[in-house]
């Protein structure tokens, strides 16, 4: 019996009755049956936790199910951007405290999710992990069954340790050959959301695979997987190889994971086969993350804001991207450039580097870890009629700020070339 | 259960930063996030809305972030269920945890327009537009969701389902030691 990396990952955690199946029912697991699964780890954010904690409460049970198994992070309207998202914060807080939760990550301490769990060494590859946040979807990029749900979930997933799961059907999409300079992650899943469209994998587990997706760095594999969710995917996966191996062993806290690959002949709604090699820098123009060109045919439009950072884009390997464009570079009079490392420990390799102070000398503001500015919450929010080009994952009409202004989503080497230009520019426009 | 309202007709790709923009996820209270409901789409739609109507929409509906914000404000806003094309999965499953009805039914969804009244039976899934004097059939649920509407939403049925220890294997003791990762 073939399986897709989703009926694997799902199979294995099937239960029945609250207790775990036998292994071959698990590999009997396919696409289109309604599960109950066993969840490795439950994650909630200071927008969503507070909703998921009063669900709790309704629950009639005293203590999470395991206290391993929850994460509380504290990175969307943190540092507090007013008094309502303090109280939200302190809730959390108080929860975290209650319960005795040894991952509850405040302040100083934090990240922006997403880059944070990994980094922490807290998803393991082969494992199910359900967060209160879409783009939950990112850890598909280890190999974990990881997707966004509600508060709702979460809460009960925090109480029983399992959650509801429909085995979504695989689209598999293969990439090949070398991408060229400056086409990185980004560029690859902007190109494939621009060709399915925004719903071209609604409710589908998406799998990542061929010759350019085995070369790719950890740090693109997590930016492919975040952006799944803007194709409407459950989950975007990727097989786990000797990258996710050397990956994992840095963090210092996994043994060698097995080998994950999705069986030969299993069933995929659909194959996609793209090239590559022929791909330019994309982007996508409000107000859809499927509206998506090549850079170059989307003029020189002019920017007022530059935000370079977020659960897609705002790993180390993102900012030395930008900061070798920006090097030597001036940000444009006109433009706000702004960088938010994403979290602590890229903030602080990024100082010792040296990157914060091209940062600096370039003209860019730098900020604390935070999705503020991704969702119109704090730390760069647009005034109507204002433009951004931002590395973040929504462009939706008034995602930013006010409802008349647009967002441009692009990688870090468009965004910090149309930094310098004052307007929308492919890289190469910029730098050699 | 049968209800029947007036429709309020929304596009494809409704996303809920539409329904529920992100400046107003700084409190969960519903009442307040009832009053930002569809603010910068339907400008009128928080005040105008009448307990029992209902929202029609095309493809995808409820695309984007996770947040249950989006079902809580159209819920406590006085929406009795949600007729679409097709939804986004993550709004899907957040409007049947918390016990809004949502209903795939793309004819219903192509044929209605704003203003006009709609019969929905629940429990049949069938949709009549009495303005238009038409009837259609719902894409039906699987039977675990029948169970989990009927229960009233996830938490009252996994209430029930912890009454009658239906989670023994997985629940470590209170105050145990956590569990380390395989």
């Amino acid at each position: 019996m073939s399986q897709t990396l989703a009926e694997k990952l799902l199979g294995s955690h099937a239960l029945v009755d609250g207790r775990p199946t036998a292994a071959e029912a698990g590999r009997s697991v396919r696409a289109g049956a309604i599960l109950e699964v066993s969840v490795d780890r439950v994650l909630a954010n200071d927008v969503t936790a507070p909703v998921a904690i009063r669900e709790f409460a309704k629950l009639g049970v005293d203590s999470v199910f395991d206290r391993e198994a929850v994460v509380l992070v504290a990175d969307h309207f943190t540092p507090n951007k007013d008094i309502a998202s303090a109280e939200q914060c302190a809730t959390v807080r108080r929860f975290a405290a209650e319960q005795g939760l040894p991952h509850f990550y405040d302040v100083g301490r934090n990240g922006i999710e997403h880059v944070l769990l990994p980094e922490l060494g807290l998803v393991s590859p082969g494992s199910v992990v359900v967060g209160a946040d879409s783009h939950a979807c990112t850890y598909g990029a280890l190999g974990a069954f990881a997707t966004g749900v509600g508060s709702t979930d979460v809460a009960v997933a925090m109480a029983t340790g399992a959650a509801w799961m429909r085995v979504p059907e695989s689209l598999r999409v293969e990439f090949e050959g070398r991408p060229a300079r400056w086409v990185g992650g980004k560029d690859l899943v902007l190109f494939l959301i621009g060709r399915i469209g925004v719903d071209g994998a609604r409710y589908q587990a998406i799998e990542f695979a061929g010759p350019a997706i085995d070369a790719l760095p950890m740090s693109a594999r997590f930016t492919m997987a975040n952006m799944a969710i803007e194709a409407g995917a459950k989950v975007g996966l990727f097989a786990v190889d000797d990258v996710t191996a050397a990956y994992l062993a840095a963090t210092g806290s996994c043994a060698k994971p097995a080998a994950l690959r999705p069986d030969p002949n299993a069933t995929y709604v659909e194959r996609w086969t793209i090239d590559a090699s022929a791909l330019e820098p994309q982007i996508a123009l409000p107000h859809s993350p499927g509206n998506v060109l090549p850079v170059r045919a989307a003029g020189h439009i002019p920017i007022d804001q530059v935000v370079i950072g977020s659960c897609t884009n705002g790993r180390l390997d993102d900012l030395r991207t930008a900061a070798e464009i920006l090097r030597g570079r001036r940000v444009d009079a006109h433009v706000r450039c702004i960088v938010l490392p994403g979290s602590q420990r890229v903030m602080l390799e990024a100082t010792r580097e040296g990157l914060v102070e091209v940062f600096l000398e370039a003209g860019a503001a730098i900020g604390p870890p935070t999705c503020g500015p991704c969702l119109g919450g704090h730390m760069g929010v647009l005034a109507s009629g204002e433009r951004a080009v931002s590395t973040t994952n929504r462009n939706f009409r008034g995602r930013m700020g006010d409802p008349r202004s647009e967002v441009y989503l692009a990688g870090p080497a468009v965004a910090a070339a149309s930094a310098v230009a004052g307007c929308i520019v492919s890289p190469e426009e910029v730098a050699a | 259960m049968i209800g029947t309202g007036r429709v309020w007709k929304l596009g494809d790709h409704v996303d809920t930063d539409a329904i529920l923009p992100a400046k107003h996820l700084t409190t969960a209270d519903p009442k307040v996030l009832a009053t930002h409901c569809l603010e910068d789409t339907l400008p009128h739609f928080a005040a105008a809305v009448a307990v029992g109507d209902l929202l029609v929409a095309g493809e995808n509906f409820g695309c984007g972030s996770s947040r249950e914000h989006a079902p809580i404000a159209l819920q406590a806003a006085g929406v009795s269920c949600v007729v679409a094309a097709s939804f986004a999965r993550i709004f899907y499953r957040n409007a049947i945890n918390i016990g809004l009805a949502v209903l795939v039914c793309p004819a219903a969804a192509r044929r209605a327009e704003t203003g006009h009244t709609l019969e929905v039976d629940l429990a049949s899934g069938t949709v009549a537009n009495r303005t238009l004097g038409e009837r259609y059939a719902s894409e039906p649920y699987p039977p675990f969701l029948v169970e989990l509407i009927a229960a009233g939403g996830l938490v009252p049925f996994t209430r029930q389902r912890l009454a009658s220890s239906g989670f023994g294997g997985r629940r470590a003791a209170p105050n145990s030691p956590g569990r380390t990762e395989p």
